[in-house]
């Protein structure tokens, strides 16, 4: 008796928290779709008087919205296949290749987990000022791309579970190192690489503060700029603020909604900020 | 030696990587720290440790957001971890649906700051939010939420921990799923009340967890910016600004570079101490079973 009791309570506790976790979503959802002026109502409606769809047009004409979704959708796809390709190489040489120094230079990799963005943003940024890459993509793209810690550490310890017979017998087979890879590491890695490119488009999408202190014209902003700008411009509009968030938050959970059942368990296995 | 080679050349686009954009600028960063760097004419002489005695000594924004920064982390964080062991408890019992709970529960975590930022800004509206309209309705007249000098920080931990507990009880449904059920039975065959399981069995094997949500995200809340950088700008009164954001504002809008990397270390330094002391502290709370 107790014991069912307990149970419906959680099930009522889940379901409240559930509510509070979805409520702002359906509140941004439900003022991007009513005409300016009645967001305003007292009290609250959850349901729009009439669906005005006409806030999504003025978002589009009052910043070149499609040019900031395409700039991240560019950025953000090629640090996931620039990070991809470097991540597992270097994943692979760690879990599979013997090399001296090898040990040294994977504690190097983790270490640099620790260090805060605000220590290497301000050199980064002189330096992308000296090579003039300031309001150029390629400050974003190619340091994403190049190294990241936590892609190369994840790929790392998910190679290291692949047993070598397959290497083996394909080496026997006149395969090279690479080729290994290619054909059979990288095809039975499928899930961990899934998860990293989703994480990667992810954090690329949402990131805020590499773009704000790279990019200086608008024809340049990434989205999550581009909604922060529009912040200024509007103010008070609500309606059209919400429906930019709307349009801004998107992508992300499409994709989400695509891969949570890979990616899920990933962060349970791993523990993974997402 | 051929094995040798092929490894370097393996690592080698990543170590491009690693040298130039986190070692070098770690090395830049501390020699801009002791320099006087100019945004126009860069390089300007050494000032040696000018800028840390500054920091420390004349400038009270330094520890006013420092303070800041402290209250967000140590209410936020620990709110945030109990609600998500709560929240896994509830959930680790054959709850029906229980794929649909985390998959809600995780939204807020993959969605940018940016438009969270911007909807519980709408939603905390003084006037015409909806959390002072349901107040209204119940007849009680909510505060000024982000305006309000007393409210702003609690409004901005209440939105950190919404956006945080959904994956802190992700990982501890992870490690509750870790848990041989074997030890639940010994327990109460012994006779041990449902307490008794939480405290002496439960608690103690989440402890690895636990650990690892405090100190990730001790070390991420400290760095917390683009959330404040929408919802507030640090107003009202300087009381919301932490400590990313001063240095961001010190760095590329006074431009005083050299003085904001001197902030950078000091705030690297407390993060190494704090994890360290947090590493030493564990020996004597953390139980690997």
């Amino acid at each position: 008796m107790k014991a069912r009791l307990i149970f419906y309570l959680s099930i009522i506790v889940l379901i409240l928290g559930a509510i509070t976790m979805l409520l702002p979503f359906l509140w941004m959802v439900s003022t991007s779709f009513k005409e300016p002026g009645t967001e305003f109502a007292y009290p609250p409606e959850f349901i729009p008087r009439k669906i005005f769809t006409q806030n999504y047009l003025e978002v589009w004409q009052r910043l070149p919205f499609g040019l900031f979704i395409l700039n991240s959708f560019k950025i953000s796809l090629l640090i996931v296949f620039g990070r991809i390709l470097t991540a597992s190489l270097a994943g692979y040489a760690f879990a599979k290749i013997d090399f001296v120094g090898k040990n040294i230079l994977f504690s190097l990799v983790l270490a640099t987990m620790m260090i805060p963005f605000a220590v290497t943003m301000i050199p980064l940024y002189i330096l992308m000022r000296k090579i003039g890459w300031i309001n150029n993509h390629l400050a974003l793209i190619v340091p994403g791309s190049l190294f990241h810690a936590y892609s190369i550490f994840f790929l790392t310890q998910f190679f290291k579970t692949i047993p070598g017979d397959f290497e083996d017998a394909a080496r026997i087979d006149g395969a090279s190192t690479i080729g290994i890879l290619w054909r059979i590491v990288l095809p039975l890695s499928k899930p961990a690489v899934t998860t990293i490119s989703v994480l990667s488009f992810m954090w690329s999408w949402n990131d805020f503060l590499g773009p704000i202190i790279f990019l200086n014209s608008q024809d340049k902003y990434t989205i999550q700029i581009g909604v922060a700008l529009f912040q200024g411009i509007e103010v008070t509009n609500w309606t059209r603020l919400m429906a930019a968030s709307c349009i801004s938050v998107i992508p992300v959970l499409i994709l989400f909604f695509m891969t949570q059942r890979y990616f899920v368990r990933s962060i349970i296995m791993t523990g993974l900020k997402g | 030696m051929r094995r040798n080679l092929e490894g370097y050349l393996f690592i080698a686009p990543s170590m491009i990587g690693l040298f130039i954009f986190i070692l070098g600028p770690i090395v830049a960063s501390l020699f801009i720290s002791f320099s006087d760097w100019k945004f126009t004419t860069g390089f300007s002489g050494f000032v040696g440790l000018e800028h840390y005695r500054n920091l420390l000594f004349e400038d009270g924004n330094f520890w006013l957001v420092f303070k800041n920064t402290l209250y967000y982390t140590f209410v936020g964080v620990p709110l945030s971890i109990t609600m998500g062991l709560i929240l896994a408890l509830l959930l680790n019992r054959n709850i029906p649906g229980e794929t649909l709970f985390r998959v809600i529960y995780y939204i807020p975590t993959v969605t940018s700051a940016v438009a969270i930022g911007l909807v519980w800004r709408w939603l905390y509206n003084p006037e015409f939010g909806l959390i002072n309209s349901i107040l209204r309705m119940l007849g009680i007249q909510g505060p000024g939420w982000l305006s309000d000098l007393n409210w702003a920080m609690p409004s901005l931990i209440i939105v950190h921990i919404w956006q945080a507990m959904g994956y802190n009880m992700i990982i501890y449904l992870a490690g509750l799923q870790n848990i041989s059920s074997e030890l639940y039975e010994a327990a109460q065959i012994d006779g041990a009340t449902k307490f008794q399981l939480f405290r002496y069995v439960t608690f103690p094997l989440l402890t690895p967890t636990t650990f690892f949500l405090v100190v990730t995200s001790i070390i991420g809340s400290f760095q917390v910016y683009t959330l404040i950088a929408v919802m507030t700008g640090g107003a009202p009164a300087y009381r919301t600004a932490v400590y990313v954001y001063h240095l961001w504002s010190v760095a590329f809008q006074q431009l005083k570079m050299s003085y904001a990397s001197a902030m950078a270390w000091l705030l690297f330094i407390f993060i190494f101490v704090l994890t360290l002391i947090q590493l030493n502290l564990s020996k004597r709370w953390v139980f690997y079973g």
